[in-house]
Parts: structure tokens; sequence; C-alpha cells
């Protein structure tokens, strides 16, 4: 596929426009209508002729995939010229390329914000958010694909359920024996420990991690990055206890868990909340060593 | 056809709370969203929840600061519900892991934030809503409760029943976003809707896209009025470029803003010489907009807020995600520069008319969080409100649907004998138009048995999108520009009455167009073309409904300004604003507000700050 230029989609105003108008408030809004059809034509040119333009407009290869629909079966890459604009980030113009040339481009988006983990791509091959990485920092063309290692659903859709799998493989939710008496009085933290699991509170499950760690490429059943975090957030909590903490050690310490991880850093690099995913495996493994000399 | 005791529609804050309640009161939840939960917008939330836990401070002054905060279109019942309730919601979240900012002694902080008499805003850095999102959702998984993830609910199964108020909802219809298949929910003993905001209505908000206020536009449809609809909130500090939220934390900690020639205009140019910064919202949003009219706004459109003073340490601590959100979306070094900002669409005040208790006019249907309107917030929300009414009306609908027995509600819904005609005469044909998306359903079935009802309300859903897939026509995306651009233009911080019947004629005008919308994705997977398309007809009837509200409430009263009327009118304008669909001829009227609490009555004073 080349440049898509809009196409004209506004015939109807002339064919209104010779209708007698009802009343005056019709013959207002008809003229309205012509108005708006004149600005919408004007505004389609204007696009057309900046897109053509090539030193404004960005040029984005955007991997397409559709199990359903003919044609897009066999994964292809397709070409949009999108008018660049000071500021515009990979999902901006993967929006306008959608709302403007093809309504079918498919890809997870909500926040805008780098807070709702949705849009994690493979952007000119590299894990990022694609809300908050600047066009103006990527090389052209700007390759966007779908996240590797994990199946496509779609465009740039990929299913997440077995992400979702490993994170709630770690019983990923607070648990305590020991609450205060009353029912309105807080558990006391130190400063010091809310700020030791303040980073790893602050993963937003995008799976940008995951996709870019090799081990988790190889083994499926590798708890991955995000779910070692999701362990260490609460085995490093002092509110949770020590039998509890026993119990979190156990669990990252099986067969697929903290000890797979070779340290390539690969998923520290890509994170997009800059949590020390590394660092924060490797913490557990000493951790873990040094509960099971415990026991010697 | 699913069926469960309690459906959740929503899994952002309310409806997590919402679910969790349900459950712990025995009933089988099961909560359909369009999105993961942790998703949800929720998570966007940065400053924090306002709770009395000190001793120095009391539920009651959290009260009166609310009900003169919403400038007395509170209704005192829900109101005092939420100030009485937040306290053990938030000790709550504490014990379920919240990891809340600390004091030196190890117990939450709490900060100062605008119209509060007390610093009781409690807070996880600036990304209290994504701690607080996260920390319910791990309760969820904790509990095995059901999640349906990406499936968009279309509509509500509800009775058709001449009288919305002897209506009864039965179900949910669902479309499952990953396969294209359309199911049935049936709920045994009741519908939540949790869906949250519709700042998609506008252009430049702090919402996310998801933001289209389907869970408002369902139950209007289906009967349920939609109450003070045109009190929107505009948040003053939202980066110029992209309308992402900067946390009144800010201001909270000692921020403050400048116009283009160094002055402190909120105290130099005289809008708050008490508060100053820390104003109210609505105060704070038209203090910047004047300055920006009268020529002192930067590049004729944005102030700077400062927090360069407060120290990096300082910043570090309590205000982080600040730094990275100014950063990375406006390019601005918070420990160095001044950051841009101006108002934005942020928060709808209105919705879902209930009780407080949750309850909607249709039997077995409630709301609760920002899509529902108790009304908690009145004509302007404070800041830091937003989340203790997730957790306070999440859990008490919860409960409620789930059976339990919580007494008498002291709001009303629906028409009680204080109802009062409005004589509003628009000028505008609103409302539906001939063979705009037929299929889309207003009302109800005709069968009243609930399988019927909800099998009727499926089959309408697919026909509905059987239609929208295989006709040709035009592309939902410059309809819903077209509204977003109207509205931001026109239903803003300031209004007109030229401007605002201009906007209905845009609307008409979108209506018209809407009438020939199609899909043309062809797929049957994660066809977003086709969810976006139903978004924009949801986004479509609430712009309606909210410049009709601003249209016919002529007063100044909380964050609605009218031009040709600038004074509260209490002798007229103590009441709400309330709007039924009336099967595609809407209908406005109003009701009193409820002034009255447990113990006192809240005079509506001057309210200055």
């Amino acid at each position: 596929m080349s440049t898509q230029i809009p196409k004209q989609t506004e015939e109807s105003s002339e064919t209104e426009a010779e209708t007698q108008p009802a009343s005056k408030g019709e013959e207002r809004r008809a003229e309205k209508r012509r108005r708006a059809a004149e600005r919408r034509e004007q505004r389609q040119e204007e696009e057309a002729e900046k897109a053509a333009a090539d030193e404004s407009t960005v040029e984005l290869k955007v991997f397409r995939y559709d199990p359903q629909v003919e044609g897009k079966q066999e994964p292809r890459f397709d070409t949009f010229h999108v008018p660049f604009t000071k500021g515009m980030t990979v999902l901006d113009a993967l929006m306008y390329a959608r709302d403007t040339y093809d309504s079918s481009l498919t890809f997870r988006h909500s926040c805008r914000q780098a807070v709702c983990g949705s849009d994690a791509m493979f952007v000119n091959g590299g894990q990022k958010l694609a809300c908050k990485t600047q066009i103006s920092d990527l090389d052209e063309p700007v390759r966007v694909e779908p996240l590797p290692h994990a199946e496509v659903t779609k465009d740039l859709v990929v299913d997440m359920e077995h992400f979702y799998d490993q994170m709630e493989a770690v019983e990923p939710y607070f648990q305590t024996n020991e609450y205060p008496d009353g029912e309105l009085e807080e558990q006391r933290q130190d400063r010091e420990n809310r700020e030791k699991i303040k980073m790893s509170t602050r993963c937003i499950w995008c799976g940008a991690c995951m996709s870019s760690c090799n081990i988790a490429a190889g083994d499926n059943e590798y708890l991955g990055p995000a779910a070692i975090n999701k362990a260490y957030r609460f085995a490093m909590d002092e509110r949770e206890g020590e039998d509890i903490k026993q119990k979190r050690l156990e669990i990252i310490e099986q067969e697929h868990g903290v000890w797979r991880c070779q340290t390539q850093f690969s998923c520290t690099e890509v994170c997009p909340k800059d949590i020390p995913l590394t660092e924060h495996i490797q913490e557990l493994k000493r951790e873990a060593v040094k509960n099971n000399l415990k026991f010697w | 056809m699913y069926e469960h005791d309690v459906v959740v529609v929503g899994a952002g804050g309310a409806g997590l709370r919402a679910a969790i309640a349900a459950q712990e009161a025995g009933a089988d939840v099961a909560m359909v969203s369009k999105l993961h939960p942790v998703r949800s917008h929720t998570g966007a939330a940065e400053g924090g929840i306002n709770a009395a836990l000190r001793d120095a401070d009391s539920w009651q002054d959290h009260a009166y600061d609310t009900m003169k905060g919403s400038d007395y279109l509170g209704d005192a019942p829900a109101v005092e519900a939420l100030c009485q309730e937040s306290p053990e919601e938030v000790i709550r979240l504490e014990h379920w892991g919240m990891p809340f900012s600390r004091e030196d002694d190890g117990r939450v902080s709490q900060r100062p934030f605008g119209g509060l008499s007390f610093p009781r805003t409690t807070y996880a850095g600036a990304e209290t809503g994504h701690q607080m999102l996260h920390t319910m959702y791990e309760q969820v998984v904790k509990r095995g409760i059901t999640v349906y993830d990406e499936w968009h609910v279309m509509d509500l199964a509800v009775t058709d029943e001449d009288d919305p108020a002897e209506r009864t909802c039965h179900g949910v219809v669902a479309y499952d976003i990953q396969s294209g298949e359309i199911s049935g929910f049936r709920a045994e003993n009741g519908v939540i809707l949790a869906t949250g905001g519709m700042g998609q209505v506008f252009d430049h908000t702090t919402n996310a896209v998801a933001n289209t206020g389907d869970g408002v536009a369902m139950a209007y449809r289906a009967g349920v009025p939609m109450e003070d609809m045109e009190f929107i909130q505009f948040h003053p500090t939202t980066l110029p470029s992209t309308g992402v939220l900067i946390s009144e934390g800010v201001r909270g900690e000692g921020g403050i803003l400048y116009n283009e020639d160094g002055e402190r205009f909120m105290f130099e140019h005289g809008y708050a010489n008490n508060d100053g910064e820390l104003a109210s919202r609505d105060v704070v949003s038209r203090a910047e907009l004047t300055e920006v009219n009268e020529g002192r706004g930067i590049e004729d459109e944005y102030v700077h807020l400062d927090m360069r003073h407060l120290g990096e340490e300082r910043i570090l601590d309590r205000l982080e995600n600040i730094l990275h959100l100014a950063e990375d979306f406006e390019g601005a070094d918070g420990l160095t520069e001044p950051m841009p900002v101006k108002p934005g669409q942020h928060y709808a005040m209105g919705g879902i008319e209930t009780n407080e208790f949750g309850e909607t006019v249709i039997d077995g249907l409630y709301a609760a969080g920002e899509c529902a309107c108790a009304s908690v917030h009145g004509a302007n929300r404070l800041g830091g409100n937003a989340l203790p009414e997730l957790i306070v009306f999440g859990k008490r609908a919860g409960r409620h649907a789930a059976g339990e027995e919580m007494g008498e509600a002291e709001v009303t819904t629906g028409r009680s004998s204080d109802w009062e005609p409005a004589d509003y005469e628009f000028g505008v044909e609103v409302g539906e138009t001939d063979g705009s998306d037929p299929a889309a359903a207003d009302g109800g079935a005709v069968a009243t048995d609930a399988e019927s009802v909800v099998g009727g309300a499926v089959d309408r859903a697919q026909e509905r999108v059987d239609e929208l897939l295989s006709r040709k026509g035009r592309n939902h995306a410059e309809i819903r520009s077209a509204v977003q651009e109207t509205m931001t233009a026109n239903v803003n911080v300031f209004r007109e009455e030229g401007r605002l019947e201009e906007t209905l004629e845009d609307l008409r005008e979108a209506r018209e167009a809407y009438k020939d919308v199609a899909v043309s994705d062809p797929s049957r997977t994660f066809n977003t073309d086709l969810i976006h398309t139903i978004e924009t007809r949801n986004i479509l009837d609430l712009a309606e409904a909210l410049t009709m509200g601003a249209l016919a409430r002529e007063e100044f009263r909380g964050a609605h300004w009218r031009k040709e009327h600038q004074e509260r009118k209490d002798e007229e304008w103590l009441k709400h604003t309330l709007i039924s669909w009336n099967d595609g001829e809407p209908e406005l009227w109003y009701k009193p507000v409820v002034l009255e609490g447990e113990n006192k009555t809240y005079e509506p004073k001057s309210r200055s700050y």
C-alpha cells in the first residue's frame, strides 16, 4: 500500500442544498452544513498538500495482520505519511493515520499519559510506550510492530493473557497476619521502607519487559520480570511480616522463578517507568540465599 | 447468556470497590469492562483522597467544605455519607497494602488541597490513583472475582413500562472485543454502572480516550434522568499541548501561578485574596482564562505554574510523577523552569441520577463513581473528593445490590412530589433524529420476564452491529471531532447564550451526519472502529444534554458561568437540573437540592476564598 490521501467523503451537501428548506432553522442549518462541507473540503485539501510535501510529514511503516480479513491474513507493512506537529508522539501519529486514512488500523490505547500501560509496542526495534515516545527522537521511517514474543491478535494488538497469568501466579496481593487493633488505625510503615518499594509499585503492566526478555522467550513458564517485581513489591514491604515473606521467597524460588534470570538488563532498559527490574530480581536472589542459609 | 447475582459495568475505582463489597455481602459478582481493570482511568488520578483522619479534623468540617465547594448544590445526605465513611475506607485501603506516602512516625501523610479547611488529602506521591487502582485490583484477584475484560457493554436490558420508575433492569448486553461475540449478562440482583467520566465530549481533556460516558448514555436512553449535566469541572493546571493533568498537589505543596508579567495574579489581581492558588478549582480556572483574555497570558494561551522554590528533595519526595509528566508531555523541567498550564476539561459533576445508596429510578440499576450524581459535588467538585467518592459509593452500591438492608434513602430519585417542569424553549430540535442508529435501543423490550428482556436486548444489539458492519457510509471520527470542537469552543469555562445555541445547532448537524455512519473494518476481531462508532453515539447524546442544561440554567453557580447571568440566584436555582430521554424527546425538569443534613442545615453563604 502506498501513501493514502484522504478521500472526499462529503458529497451530500449539494443535494441537500437543492431541497426546499422547511423553516428558518432548517435554512440556517443547511447553510451551516454547506459551510462545514466547504471547510472540510478545504481542510482535506490542505492535509493532502501537507502529506505530499515530504519534509513536514513522518513516514510510518506499520505492521498489519488480521486473521479474519482477506488480504490481511498474510502479515504485511503499510506505509502512512502523517503531517508532523511539534510534540507528536508515536501514538498521536497512529491515531492520525487511523482517523484520516484507515479506520481499521488497530492498537490499544487509553490514557495518553503513560499510566494505563495499554500501548507498549515495538518501535524501530525497541519496546516503547507509544504515547511517551516522541517522533522527533526517532529515525525515519518509523517502524511500528506489535510486541515480540507474544501472539498477535490483530495489527499492533497482542494477546496479554499469558502476561496476566504470570502476574497472578505470584499471589499479587497484600497479606499479613497482624493488623492494628483499632479499625481506624493504620499500619505503620517507615519512610525508608516505603521508599524501598516505591519504584516497584510503579509498574503499569504494559508487558514491555516480558517482551524484551530472552529467557521468557525461551521458557514460557518463566515468571518474567514484571511478576517477579510484583513479588518484590510485597516481599520487601515490612508491613507483611516475616512469615509471609517466607512464603513469598518460596514462590519466587521455584524452578521458573528468579534463578532463570541471566541479568541481561534488557527488561530494565525498556521499562517505561524506569523500574530497576534486574536489580530487584538480583536482590530477591540474595534474599533467597540468605533465607536458605538460615536453615543450614 | 452469562448469569450472575450482580454485574458491575466498568472496572475502575468505583467498579472494583463495588464488586468487592457485593462479594463480601455474599453475592456472585462479575465485572464487565471494555478495558482490562488496570487500564482504567482511576489510575491517572494524582493528588489524593480527602479523609478526616486526624483528631484535629472532623467529618463535619469536611462536609462543610464540600457543601461550600459545591456552591450549595450538593445533597447533604450524600455529602455527609462521603465524609463520614471516607476515613474507614482510606484505612481499609491501607490495610489492603496501598503504599501511601508516610510521615516520620510511620503514619499516612496528608497535605493541603484547594477549598479545604484542614490538610486532609491523603496521598501516595502524585500517583494516588494508580496505587489505589492496583491495590483494589489485587483484592479482586485475591477474591477470585470474575472479570470479563475487553467486553464492551452496548446496552442495558430493561423492561419497557411507560413510566421509567416502574421499569426493571435485568442485565446488560456486551460485545466481546476479542471475538466479536455478542452476549447477554443476566443480573439476578442488580447492575452497577461504574463507567467513569465523559471527557471525550471535549477535545482538551485530562480524561482517557476510553472516557466516553457510555454508562451515563445507556442509563439515559433506558429512562434514568441525567442530573446537573451542565456542571463540568475544568482543571486549572493541565499541560497546554496534550491536556495531561498536573496535580493540584503542586499548589497544595506551595506551587505558585504567574502570568506573563510575572505577577502572582491570584492575589495581585484579587481573584482569591485569602487562599490564592488554593482557591477552589472553578475560581482558579476562571482567573487563568481571564488573565489570558486580558492579554497577560503567555503566548496568549497559558500561565506558569512554578514549584522550583519547593526544592528538589521535597519535589522528588512528594511530586516526582509531575516531573516525568511535564518532561515527557511538554518538554518542561519542573526543577529548573516554571511549567506551562491552562484549564482543561477534567471531571463531570453531573451524571446518572442516584440516591445515596447508588440506586437509580429503575429497579435493579445502580450507578457509582464519576458516572453517577448522588450528588456529592453539586456545582463544583473539590480536589481530593473524587477518589473517596469511588470507594464510599462503590461500596454502598455493591452492598445494596447484593441485598443488604441499608435503610431508607433521603435523596429521592425520579419524579417525587416536589418536581417541577422546566419551561425553557430551546429553539433547536433536540433528541432522536428519525432513523438515526435505528437499533440503538431506547426504552426496552416488550417482554417482562428476565430471560426474554435480556434476549431481546441481545437481538437488538446484534442487529445494530450487523447493520453498522454491512452498510456503506461515513466514518465516525469526523463527527466525533466536530462535537469535541464545538463543545470546547462554546461550552467551556465561559458560556454565553448565543454560542450555546449555536452549539445545539452544531450537535443537531452531527446527529444528522451520524445517520449515515458506518464501520469500514469488516473484522470481527478487535474491531475498534466499531467500538468507537458506538461510543460516538454516546458522546452525541451527552453533549446535547450538557448544552441543554447549560442554556437552561440562567445563573452563575460553581463551575457554571453565564455571561448574561453574573450571579448565583438562590431564590430560583437551589435545584438540580434533570433531563429525561423520554423515548427520544428529551425533557427538562427540576428537583430541589437537599440542604438538610443529619444534625444541621447548610445555609447558602457567599462563596469566597
